[in-house]
């Protein structure tokens, strides 16, 4: 909430700031986040960002790996949504050897990201309930999240760090479990996400607390880059799933959710919406794959990349071959330099791949949304409560793991 | 009026800018233009300026090495401009003795973390630059991590000799280190 009273006109020798740390390990702040703030008496006047304390060093790491190597590490950036980070890596080196991928491929893809779009946005808005002082919403639907991790678990046998799918397709095809369980999902989801938005939406308290809570115009959310749901409640409706579509979305019908003020409300409600909008895609994707008539492929026919299977692999001497080659990274790879960018939980995800032709990337950047747009996290706290800064630092669901890389 | 496309894009700064482009590559769907470094702000601002291309979000920006080349050091920017979906990517090289660049910080506010993060992985400096020091490493570190000759192996540790793997960390010399 903005006050009316202004702090930088005030004669300053008649006041005295008090500074104080928010961070680095405060229990408000979901993550390593250090914010020096001056404050005068609960209002901040001024605020220092210092960021890194988890940083390790993932550009210099993906020089010294081979491709299939770097997926792991994508996992850890936004660690809330590691699918849609694994298939962004996957897409970019697909891009970078020219590889086409199945129509299935690409369907089952959108499956596994919504998935991971909705369990990022679960998080982000039942914690902004949480730091509203409504831990219920997060307790009703953090077993839907729980719900999403336990497909994963089905599809590739992790949770978290996901490091799902290779380049070239998916490790496996879907289990039958695995079709049960996101059956069960569309299914039981809504309900859960109504049951949530009944307890938020339209709550006076919920509603004082965050309208005009953390706002910021939609110029200047442009002229920080911002991207993903924090840009679009703020007016503006950029995503790279429609502005350049990836993985055959431009096929998908779906709706991009805008806010108008570009408040901690707006960044909440977009988020709700975005989760209905991926609970449609993929009905949509399932219908999609029901009516293809190729029910069994699960990756693009690209041995070179792709590991054979292990039967294969000890029965047959060019599987071994290809094996052999792919786990020591001795396949070649063009040169060139390559930008492909997903939307990720928090917005463009860019993977910058400079490939000089040999077993690592010779440089690999990263475009993390969330380390773009924090840098107007001050801005957006000056004059504000030091409790509303904590919601708008949830509400823009910095990571601090994408954040520090 | 008929949407811009990108050969309007590069043709507008070829007339207007001409020997100041010194190349301009296509690489996979993406175009490069190299330019030098004191003309980075200037074009910049012209696109973003410009009433019809708008090229007025600057998606990311980085620092390059490529250690074997005359210049060796430089900078990658990529701007888009969100009413044409049009992408472009600028490059500036400069020379080891000269890692000076013009801080961007002027045209898009959101240049200030990219630059501090190039400044902290490359050590290049930028001109102008509001609040220029390490952001992901500690302020006391004294190198620049992310140059090619920074090995990614700790050099004085012999147990990871992998050649094999190309594991090799440079500078590396096992015989001096064997115990």
């Amino acid at each position: 909430m903005k006050t009316n009273f202004d702090t930088t006109t005030a004669p300053a020798t008649e006041k005295e700031y008090s500074i104080l740390n928010l961070g680095p390990t405060h229990p408000a702040t979901h993550g390593i986040f250090q914010n020096v703030l001056k404050m005068d008496g609960e209002i901040i006047v001024d605020a220092e960002p210092t960021i890194g304390y988890i940083h390790r060093a993932f550009e210099k790491l993906a020089e010294h790996k081979p491709f299939y190597q770097i997926t792991p590490i994508t996992d850890r950036m936004n660690y809330c949504s590691s699918p849609i980070n694994n298939m962004g890596w996957h897409m970019t080196v697909e891009k970078l050897i020219g590889a086409e991928l199945p129509k299935r491929v690409e369907y089952m893809r959108v499956i596994v990201m919504e998935l991971a779009r909705i369990s990022d946005h679960i998080i982000c808005n039942s914690v902004i309930g949480v730091d509203t002082g409504a831990m219920t919403g997060f307790l009703y639907v953090f077993q839907w999240r729980e719900f999403i991790y336990e497909i994963y678990e089905e599809l590739c046998g992790a949770r978290l760090t996901t490091n799902i799918g290779r380049i070239g397709g998916f490790e496996r095809d879907f289990s039958e479990t695995a079709w049960r369980k996101i059956n069960h999902l569309l299914k039981e989801l809504p309900a859960g996400l109504k049951e949530f938005e009944n307890l938020l939406v339209r709550n006076r308290i919920f509603m004082d607390r965050t309208i005009n809570c953390g706002p910021i115009s939609a110029e200047r959310a442009l002229q920080y880059s911002f991207s993903g749901p924090n840009l679009r409640a703020a007016g503006v409706d950029y995503d790279v799933r429609v502005m350049n579509p990836y993985s055959s979305y431009h096929e998908f019908e779906f709706d991009i959710p805008v806010g108008t003020n570009g408040d901690t409300y707006d960044r909440f409600m977009v988020r709700q919406e975005e989760m209905w909008q991926s609970l449609s895609i993929i009905r949509q994707a399932i219908d999609k794959l029901n009516k293809l008539d190729d029910k069994t492929t699960f990756h693009a026919d690209i041995p070179s990349f792709y590991l054979p299977p292990k039967e294969e692999v000890y029965n047959n001497m060019e599987a071994l071959i290809y094996h052999f080659k792919i786990v020591m990274g001795e396949t070649d790879v063009p040169k060139g330099e390559v930008y492909h960018c997903v939307e990720g939980g928090n917005g463009e995800l860019g993977f910058y791949l400079i490939s000089d032709g040999g077993r690592q990337p010779f440089r690999l950047h990263f475009r993390r949304p969330c380390y773009i747009y924090y840098q107007a996290y001050p801005e957006m706290i000056k004059g504000s409560f030091l409790s509303d800064a904590v919601l708008t630092m949830s509400s823009m669901n910095v990571i601090a793991g994408e954040l520090d890389a | 009026m008929e949407k811009p496309t990108l050969e309007n894009v590069l043709a507008e700064l070829q007339q207007h800018f001409g020997s100041n482009i010194l190349a301009v590559e296509q690489d996979y769907d993406f175009h490069t233009v190299h330019i030098s470094k004191q003309h980075i702000v200037t074009m910049l601002r012209y696109l973003y300026d410009h009433d019809t291309f708008r090229f007025q979000y600057l998606t990311t920006a980085c620092g390059l090495h490529y250690p074997d080349a005359e210049r060796p050091f430089g900078m990658m920017y990529q701007v888009h401009s969100l009413t044409t979906n049009l992408r472009l990517r600028f490059k500036a090289f400069t020379t080891a003795s000269d890692l000076e660049f013009d801080t961007l910080t002027t045209v898009f506010p959101a240049a200030n973390w990219m630059e501090r993060e190039a400044f902290d992985f490359f050590g290049f400096h930028f001109k102008g630059h509001p609040n220029l020091k390490r952001i992901l490493n500690v302020e006391d570190m004294d190198y620049h991590p992310l140059r090619k000759e920074y090995p990614i192996e700790d050099a004085t540790r012999y147990d990871k000799d992998d050649t094999l793997f190309g594991r090799r960390p440079a500078g590396y010399d096992r015989k001096r280190l064997q115990p």
